[in-house]
């Protein structure tokens, strides 16, 4: 019996058009304005919402399918990795410390990326769109439960990842991340497609979650790169999202072009900045290293934003401005970050150290305009302490940048050699940026910026002492009482790598596994 | 100045005839491989034939499969259901 049944389905462009059109209707019991309250008021104007494509054509039953495809797949290596003790195959224990970045630091964000998507997929007019940003939500929550499972396998082996969601909102340097996402969240719905979809996934995700896992493969971490790939086929999803949005902003209503490059500008460096910490995984904490990342950011964002910007050049769009700084800054931003990581991490739930000769080796040949003049005698300076038993902590708090949240630790643009500072008065304050763009974007909306919670400021406020601490005691020891609002073991959790639980329990296991 | 588009795939068996489909139909593409890996890129556009595949598997090939294996890509999309296109219209 002959079952030829595939050529009756509709096309891929039909079954796409029935599951995403008509879907909406015009509210009569109330107006559309009081059901749909936040898709106007930020002075987008969208004349036929019918114009928005998913290139991707995904319907709902296609998604679940895949979706369900790629979970058993990672699933089945997770098993087999957790089984298999496979953390022991990874090629040194300083490898896991980027992993404790990435649970304590990104995978927060996949859940307020998930809250986030719900929001707006709840809020747009356009049914089309409602879908895209559905599906979106469900993903990043995927994305946060895979990521958390992957990882649990380090955390019962390892320190700095037993409480991350409680640092993600107490920590000063997630705060950054924690930030920058807040801060999109509370943005309207077409400023936060842009922040998130474009400005995030589009232009720069590609650096975290592509060079970056290939490094985890090539660090022997089987599990995290399943997981991150697994997540970033994703996010190509995403992606082409957020190049639709602009597309579809910008052909909707001429008037929109300004607010949208506005916004590309705003975001662009926002995202920029919150992948300073990414710099430094792939530059210092990648035992093997892939590619450094002068060069991830040349063909991520050099020549695929290039592409891009070039593109939407047709629609009176620039680049954003924030980008001949950013090209600039990949011979220094790792550099710098590392340094601050190094000095503070007597307050990190993440171990540091000073490079081996072999890895300034590489790092003096990727970077041969600034690692062995700017950065390098730094860290020789750094290692001799260390022999000498003095390894440097810094004990001061440092001053942060307002807008980003980073201590200002970034060199003016053409003079790498000095700290750029910017300051803006407000209201009879001040406040302090490390940029051009992070003050220009403080000075568009000090309303919202004036409201941030600056993890130093708060510490200086005594808002970061567990409950009951007295500060005018005999003996008070702010940075101890501050670890333990924290809940970061000190001794554990914290200081260098050499010396460490983890690098003595690795040392055991491997032996273990590698003698009767 | 040539703009390239790009696609990125997990080195997977499953991965294979994709990747050879693209290379054999896009002239001017260039496979790069890093761990765990292969990325793609081409001047302009890079297009993906379903029957391409096909030819490769001896089976039928639906190509939203992709999704499965795909890690990156850049450029605008056109997809039905037998071709798959990157491209920058400018």
């Amino acid at each position: 019996m002959d079952t030829r049944t595939t050529k009756s389905r509709l096309g891929l462009k039909d079954r796409y058009a029935a599951m995403t059109r008509g879907l909406g209707w015009q509210t009569t019991y109330q107006p559309m304005d009081k059901v749909f309250p936040y898709d106007r008021y930020e002075g987008i104007k969208i004349h036929d919402w019918d114009k928005w494509e998913d290139p991707f054509r995904l319907t709902m039953d296609a998604y679940w399918k895949y979706q369900g495809e790629k979970e058993k797949k990672l699933y089945a290596v997770i098993d087999a990795f957790q089984q298999n003790n496979g953390f022991l195959g990874i090629t040194d224990a300083r490898y896991v410390n980027a992993l404790k970045v990435f649970i304590d630091g990104v995978t927060p964000l996949e859940y307020n990326a998930h809250r986030g998507f719900a929001h707006v997929g709840r809020h747009f007019t356009g049914a089309g769109t409602r879908v895209a940003c559905q599906m979106q939500s469900i993903d990043e929550l995927r994305h946060y439960q895979t990521e958390t499972h992957s990882i649990s396998t380090y955390n019962k082996f390892f320190s700095g990842m037993h409480h991350a969601n409680h640092w993600h909102d107490r920590v000063w340097y997630l705060s950054v991340p924690k930030s920058f996402f807040e801060d999109a969240m509370t943005a309207g719905p077409f400023e936060f497609l842009t922040a998130i979809s474009y400005s995030f996934e589009y232009l720069l995700t590609n650096l975290l979650f592509v060079p970056f896992m290939s490094g985890a493969a090539y660090n022997g971490d089987m599990s995290t790169v399943t997981f991150g790939f697994s997540a970033q086929s994703d996010e190509s999803r995403h992606m082409t999202l957020g190049i639709e949005s602009i597309k579809f902003m910008l052909e909707q209503d001429p008037g929109n072009v300004p607010i949208v490059q506005r916004w590309m500008d705003k975001w662009f460096w926002r995202a920029y900045r919150v992948l300073t910490l990414v710099s430094m995984m792939m530059d210092y904490m990648l035992p093997k290293r892939v590619m450094s990342w002068k060069e991830a950011w040349e063909i991520y964002a050099e020549q695929n934003g290039g592409a891009l910007f070039r593109d939407l050049a047709r629609y009176g769009i620039r680049e954003p401005k924030g980008w001949r700084d950013a090209c600039e800054g990949k011979n220094h931003i790792s550099h710098q970050t590392w340094n601050v990581f190094y000095g503070y991490s007597g307050a990190t739930a993440l171990h540091t150290w000073v490079p081996k000769d072999d890895e300034m080796a590489w790092l003096s040949a990727k970077y041969p305009e600034s690692f062995d003049r700017l950065y390098r005698p730094r860290l020789e300076y750094y290692r001799e302490r260390q022999r000498q038993g003095r390894r440097f902590y810094n004990k001061t708090l440092p001053m942060l940048c307002t807008t980003c949240q980073i201590p200002m630790i970034f060199t003016e643009p053409g003079d790498p050699t000095k700290i750029c500072y910017r300051e803006s008065d407000y209201l009879g304050d001040k406040y302090h940026f490390c940029s051009d763009h992070c003050k220009e974007i403080f000075d568009h909306e000090p309303e919202k910026y004036v409201q941030s919670w600056l993890p130093v400021h708060q510490i200086y406020q005594g808002n970061c002492f567990p409950p009951g601490t007295d500060p005018t005691r005999p003996g008070f020891d702010p940075m101890a009482a501050v670890l333990d609002y924290y809940a970061l073991e000190d001794g554990r959790d914290n200081l260098d790598f050499e010396g460490s639980e983890d690098q003595k329990n690795f040392a055991t296991w491997r032996g273990l596994s590698q003698r009767n | 100045m040539s703009n390239n588009v790009f696609i990125a795939f997990q080195s997977t068996d499953e991965s294979r005839p994709v990747i050879e489909a693209i290379m054999a139909d896009n002239p001017g593409a260039v496979a790069v491989e890093s761990p765990g890996m292969v990325k793609i890129d081409s001047p302009d556009r890079l297009t993906i034939r379903r029957d391409s595949i096909e030819e490769r598997t001896g089976t039928r090939f639906d190509l939203q499969q992709i999704h499965l294996n795909l890690i990156t890509l850049s450029g605008y999309i056109d997809e039905d259901d037998d071709q798959f296109t990157l491209s920058w219209r400018s």
